[in-house]
């Protein structure tokens, strides 16, 4: 059994082996990889033993869980209509240039993600841009390129220590 | 013994009985279509509607998963009933206008148009393949997979599954996957209905949604020949 196996089933294990905490194990998982690989949810299926259809089933279905890897940052674009109406088609579109990727897709250093929403509550500071659980209220095209920018740095602060 | 009303006669239905089972016991038709005897009910095709309780306060329920209960009111004819199984005819047409199952149930209701957009998908979600894998086949192949307007019926990862044994269930339950209905000649406009029935699935794998991912060896589906070769590039282009 390797590492990857031993930390998938310790994800199970927390959860006691049981099969109503196949979410929770699928969000563990989710957590450690950014995305569902093929292989671990084989693994689960085995051991708990629950079909792996159901299980694509569930992770298909929910749209916080992904069975293609993610990128880095997951950046969030609320098109709500409150969101829509300020102008929040052009920030998306803005994002798109930016990264040079469509709504949906990741870009090819597994950077940024990009992803709409239909309505993320808090109308009142539309439109509203979430990086990483990170709110941005009262987004414009000026703003986007400021708040890629400071996940890109955080990025090479990062990288700076391992390089030295 | 429970004594329900059905259509303004009192019948007695047995208990646990679905609406649908006591139709069929007293010989009242309901269309259905994802309903099949040896599976377990789904109430997804919603064409077995009818309407319980009485006016102004009535409501439409798929009898196929309603249990009767003492002092039901059942209509399996109205207006409103009929109207909306028509409806479902039509969307479920649009969906997949070459299944003879569907095209049989729209000239059986008098579905003469349809008025959205034709999507030809060739799967309605009726479930009646997952069904079948699962309860009769003891296979848990394929399953439903997404939401929405994205849900679709497919194996783990699109590829052939470990659990599939090729027994062709799911083929041979599926409505759209039957005897296709080419519709009415364009030169003769005369539908010549069954006449023009044919037997196999589909002329190349492309468009064929087939979980056994082994095209053209059962030879059902998929007919061998230069025409073959040609559309299946056209394709990948």
């Amino acid at each position: 059994m390797n590492a990857e196996t031993q930390k998938i089933k310790s994800f199970i294990e927390k959860h006691d082996s049981k099969k109503q905490a196949l979410i929770s194990i699928l969000q563990d998982i989710q957590g450690e990889y950014n995305y569902l690989p093929a292989e671990a949810l084989r693994f689960v299926s085995q051991t708990l033993g629950i079909p792996l259809i159901d299980i694509i089933s569930v992770a298909t279905f929910y749209r916080s869980f992904s069975l293609e890897p993610k990128g880095e940052h997951m950046v969030t674009v609320c098109m709500g209509t409150a969101c829509h109406v300020r102008g929040g088609p052009k920030i998306l579109e803005e994002f798109e240039r930016k990264l040079g990727i469509e709504s949906g897709e990741t870009t090819e250093d597994k950077q940024f993600s990009l992803e709409t929403v239909a309505c993320l509550g808090c109308c009142a500071i539309g439109p509203v841009v979430v990086v990483d659980g990170n709110y941005y209220s009262h987004t414009n095209i000026r703003k986007v390129g400021s708040i890629l920018k400071t996940y890109h740095k955080k990025e090479k602060e990062n990288e700076q220590p391992q390089e030295n | 013994m429970i004594n329900i009303i059905m259509n303004g006669l009192e019948v007695r239905a047995e208990e646990g009985w679905s609406i649908l089972d006591t139709a069929k016991f007293y010989g009242i038709e309901i269309p259905t279509l994802c309903y099949n005897e040896g599976l377990s009910v789904y109430g997804g095709c919603r064409l077995c509607l009818v309407e319980i309780g009485e006016t102004p306060k009535t409501k439409l329920v798929s009898s196929c998963t309603y249990p009767v209960h003492k002092g039901l009111v059942v209509h399996t004819d109205t207006q409103r009933v009929i109207r909306t199984r028509r409806m479902m005819i039509e969307l479920m047409l649009a969906i997949a206008p070459n299944s003879k199952t569907i095209q049989d149930l729209a000239s059986k209701f008098g579905v003469k148009q349809c008025r959205f957009k034709v999507r030809n998908e060739e799967c309605v979600l009726c479930g009646l393949c997952v069904r079948m894998c699962r309860e009769q086949m003891g296979g848990k192949a394929i399953g439903f997979q997404n939401r929405g307007y994205k849900r679709r019926i497919s194996t783990p990862f699109d590829m052939r599954s470990e659990e599939c044994r090729l027994c062709g269930g799911c083929m041979y339950i599926c409505p759209a996957c039957q005897l296709r209905c080419h519709g009415p000649d364009p030169d003769t406009t005369v539908c010549n209905a069954c006449l023009q029935m044919d037997p196999t699935c589909l002329d190349y794998y492309e468009e064929l949604q087939c979980w056994m991912y082994d095209a053209g060896r059962c030879g059902t589906c998929v007919k061998e020949g230069p025409e073959k070769e040609t559309k299946e590039k056209a394709g990948h282009k």
